[in-house]
């Protein structure tokens, strides 16, 4: 019979369905990567707080581009209303497929009722970076944060998004926590939404 | 149990990038540090002619009275060289372990100028940890 065993050609290359990629990526290949896209933006700012910003524009590109995938991929095309919703996405789905991993905590802040934090030992981005002493508090974990907000903001929920190190006390490395603020329309739909 | 005694890194042009002393014997100050990196580098590369057969990539050991000097090149030209008590076994194995802290914490660090001194925090973290078997 004509065509048995043969892949079916499309002649539209929209029309092919979405495949699942390939599961695993090199870790030296995206620190190398990932340390050019750092030091090419330091050459474009003047200040740490403009690199950050820059980092963080980077992340964003990703996150929305991930909320459309991962929502087709893993979710079936389900979309999120909940709060509680869209964060247990983050912390396990997205976390899952970028880092390898669910992240190890969500937290709601005890101060602000708008504050959920996300927290990591070790930020994957920050494996094999050292932030030499002169530059602050500056983290890498930007690109992180651009992620999750790119995602929020995709999602619905605009949000502003920090990291930040915390120190542990026993352990050399700081824990590294990425700080969520959701917007006021937010929490009033989510209080409306009971 | 044999001990190390000090462990240098330098670059392709013979500059001192990373010095450590482990213990008193093997200490000495910063200039002397650097007279002895490119001391070391001129005559790694002399070797290179001097020898009968062709194909000499350098000095790989050195044995005296007193100690060894145990030298590894990275294909880019990057030297790891060890200084230890004679007869301590496994320092090939642990040149090429720390020629691995470097790739990992130094290369992918975005804050390292090339070819420049080490002061990378996570480069000296993992790198005690290494030593800390080694008594």
């Amino acid at each position: 019979m004509i065509g048995v065993g043969k892949m079916k050609q499309y002649t539209n290359v929209l029309d092919k369905p979405l495949s699942r990629g390939r599961q695993e990526v090199s870790l030296s290949a995206f620190a190398f990567l990932f340390s050019e896209l750092v030091q090419y933006n330091q050459t474009q700012v003047d200040n740490i707080a403009e690199l950050e910003r820059r980092l963080e524009d980077a992340g964003y590109a990703v996150g929305a581009r991930v909320l459309e995938l991962l929502c087709h991929r893993e979710k079936g095309n389900r979309r999120e209303t909940r709060l509680l919703g869209i964060l247990s996405f983050v912390h396990s789905t997205v976390w899952k497929v970028l880092f390898g991993k669910v992240a190890d905590s969500l937290e709601k802040g005890t101060e602000h009722e708008d504050e959920y934090m996300i927290s990591e030992k070790e930020l994957l981005v920050n494996r094999f970076i050292s932030v030499p002493k002169d530059m602050g508090a500056f983290n890498c974990g930007a690109f992180v944060a651009g992620i999750v907000k790119g995602v929020l903001d995709g999602a619905g929920f605009p949000a502003v998004v920090t990291a930040h190190f915390v120190p542990v006390d026993g352990q050399q490395r700081p824990r590294t926590t990425i700080l969520i603020k959701f917007a006021e329309e937010v929490l009033r739909r989510e209080s409306r939404l009971g | 149990m044999a001990a190390i005694y000090s462990l240098f890194i330098i670059n392709k042009s013979g500059g001192l990038i990373f010095y450590k002393d482990y213990g008193s014997a093997g200490r000495m100050d910063t200039n002397d540090s650097l007279r002895l990196a490119s001391l070391w580098h001129s005559m790694h590369a002399i070797s290179q002619q001097l020898s009968p057969t062709t194909g000499c990539a350098g000095i790989e050991l050195l044995q005296a009275h007193t100690f060894d000097l145990h030298c590894f090149q990275s294909l880019t030209g990057t030297k790891f060289f060890v200084v230890c008590e004679p007869g301590t076994l496994h320092m090939e194995a642990l040149l090429k372990v720390i020629y691995e802290l470097y790739t990992d914490y130094v290369l992918k660090n975005p804050f390292y100028e090339m070819e420049m001194p080490i002061r990378c925090e996570l480069f000296d973290l993992n790198l005690s940890q290494e030593q800390k078997p080694n008594p």
